[in-house]
């Protein structure tokens, strides 16, 4: 009886005041940036800086609008989604499978490990002109290198994962003769899950900034290609919505991934899980 | 009935263990004390097969023990449960070799014998020390082991608790497991558990005391044998003129 007790009093106490506490925090947090607006939009209206240097913020929410209504934010975004989306598919795929195995095959770790880490001291644009080469200035070449920066976070924070599970886990899963695959499905992957969340927000992170790079040097759409076309023709209004744009994708996807994170770790038993 | 035979455990140059040799079977509970780093802990890890043997033989019932078995079953300090896992699936760990309903049926029998049917479905963190290591035992008892392994069980538990785990023990074990080896570093604990204690001293680990205790369970912590048997053991570790200084 007492145990249910105990047991009730670690349950409860988390959900109390928990929406209030989160309207303030969020309060909190939007007092700067709306200041910053504040502060853009009164230097932008009196004229003591030149339209061409710094747009007004109701100018840039107009492009905004035009945008989605001409329908031209929706092609150019889903282009850029599939790019960053399909890169990242591939860079997680392989670094989640080598990752597995280096951290669990110190022989294997012995072999792969070095070559990949002095490969990721290459910085990951310096592929471009080779990539390029190699599979064209069309779709694959930004997919390549897409894939190609996302792998290193999840490669490495996935062997790192595996690599350090407890070791006291390790043993009550030997003294109940789990081997093999069934010591990877039951302990060591489960084990290893938050950090290889860690990587994946890297990762996603990064695919973002490599794709904005990626469509500046060859593209005919896409989001970096609307940018650099903001430039080009003179618009600032228009570079600064597609900064919007790529800062709201950003996000997006790093709340995706972080609630993905928080509901399948709900397990651990931390201050903070997924913050 | 199992046996050592001229058991020896080192780590590299360093000898943990041995030469031991012991056997145990018509005792229900063996107990093992001695004082914290003699090598109790490698003992144990030696017959759980977590540790190579260096030199020497076991045998569990006449078959030698050479590495992880289903019918030896351990429980460590720490409740050591699946943080990810549910209590149904930490106790039916081991039981990965059998059909669904019956695992369902061992794992719901081995959590009423620690009484936490109720707790099945929640998650390691939502459960004090004491149920979690309930949740431990009840992972060893569920494959019906012929031989019980505990390291230092109770002693990560706040005292109440832990007098209550040592009480409830025996009647959780039951007869259904022949033979327990209990190692503590507790004198009573080991006292108010066992059927014989073997004293060691180390490292390297070795037997300096095997005592029969014969005493009725269950017992009692204030009777004169019981103080008795406790003092011939502080004696053996620690000698006559040091207790008595
Ligand atoms: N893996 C290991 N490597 C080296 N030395 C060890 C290892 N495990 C235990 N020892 C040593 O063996 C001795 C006995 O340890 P242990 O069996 O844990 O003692 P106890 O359980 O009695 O407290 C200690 O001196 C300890 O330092
Ligand atoms: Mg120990």
């Amino acid at each position: 009886m007492s145990d249910q007790a105990i047991a009730i009093d670690k349950r409860s106490g988390q959900f109390n005041g928990a929406l209030l506490e989160r309207l303030r925090r969020l309060g909190i947090a939007l007092i700067l940036p709306a200041s910053i607006i504040a502060a853009w939009h009164l230097t932008a209206v009196s004229g003591r800086v030149p339209a061409y240097l710094l747009p007004q913020p109701l100018e840039v929410l107009n492009w905004l609008v035009r945008l989605v209504s001409t329908g031209e934010l929706q092609r150019h975004l889903s282009t850029s989604i599939a790019r960053a989306g399909i890169g990242f598919a591939l860079g997680v795929s392989a670094a989640t499978v080598l990752g597995v195995l280096t951290g669990y095959l110190l022989g294997w770790r012995r072999v792969v490990d070095p070559t990949i880490h002095a490969l990721r001291t290459i910085p990951g644009l310096a592929w471009s002109p080779m990539f390029i080469l190699w599979f064209g200035i069309g779709e694959s070449s930004k997919y390549a290198l897409i894939a190609l920066v996302t792998f290193f976070p999840v490669y490495l924070n996935t062997m790192a994962g595996v690599a350090g599970v407890d070791r006291k886990l390790i043993e009550v899963g030997r003294v109940n003769r789990l081997s093999g695959l069934r010591m990877m499905t039951r302990i060591l992957l489960p084990a290893s899950l938050p950090s290889y969340f860690v990587g994946l927000r890297q990762s996603m992170g990064i695919a973002w900034i490599v794709l904005v790079a990626a469509e500046l040097m060859g593209a005919s759409s896409g989001i970096g290609f609307l940018l650099l076309d903001g430039q080009m023709t003179g618009r600032p209004a228009l570079v600064m919505a597609c900064m919007i744009i790529f800062a709201l994708c950003g996000k997006i996807t790093d709340i995706a991934i972080s609630t993905i994170a928080r509901h399948v770790l709900a397990w651990q038993d931390t201050l903070h899980t997924g913050e | 009935m199992f046996s050592a035979k001229s058991l020896v455990k080192s780590f590299d140059a360093f000898r943990a263990l041995g030469p031991l040799s012991f056997s145990f079977g018509t005792e229900h509970v063996l107990g093992v004390v001695g004082p914290s780093g003699c090598g109790k802990s490698t003992l144990l890890r030696l017959i759980a097969g977590l540790e190579a043997i260096t030199w020497g033989t076991m045998e569990l019932d006449g078959d030698p023990v050479t590495g992880a078995r289903s019918d030896i079953a351990v429980v460590f300090q720490e409740p050591r449960l699946l943080p990810w896992a549910s209590v149904r699936d930490n106790v039916g760990l081991g039981l990965w070799h059998l059909p669904r309903a019956q695992r369902q049926e061992a794992v719901d029998a081995a959590l009423r014998r620690v009484n936490l049917f109720d707790f099945a479905d929640a998650l390691p963190k939502q459960l004090s020390g004491g149920m979690a290591q309930r949740v431990g035992i009840a992972r060893a008892l569920v494959a019906k082991p012929r031989l019980l392994l505990l390291d230092e069980p109770f002693a990560a538990l706040d005292p109440l608790t832990r007098v209550k785990m040592q009480d409830h023990l025996l009647d959780i074990v039951g007869d259904e497991v022949p033979n327990v080896l209990l190692i503590t570093h507790d004198i009573e604990e080991a006292l108010v558990l066992s059927d014989r204690i073997i004293v060691l001293d180390g490292p390297p680990a070795r037997i300096v005391r095997d005592i029969a205790i014969d005493l009725p369970k269950p017992r009692h912590r204030t009777g004169a044998p019981f103080q008795a048997h406790k003092a011939e053991i502080l004696e053996t570790l620690f000698g006559a003129a040091d207790l008595a200084a």
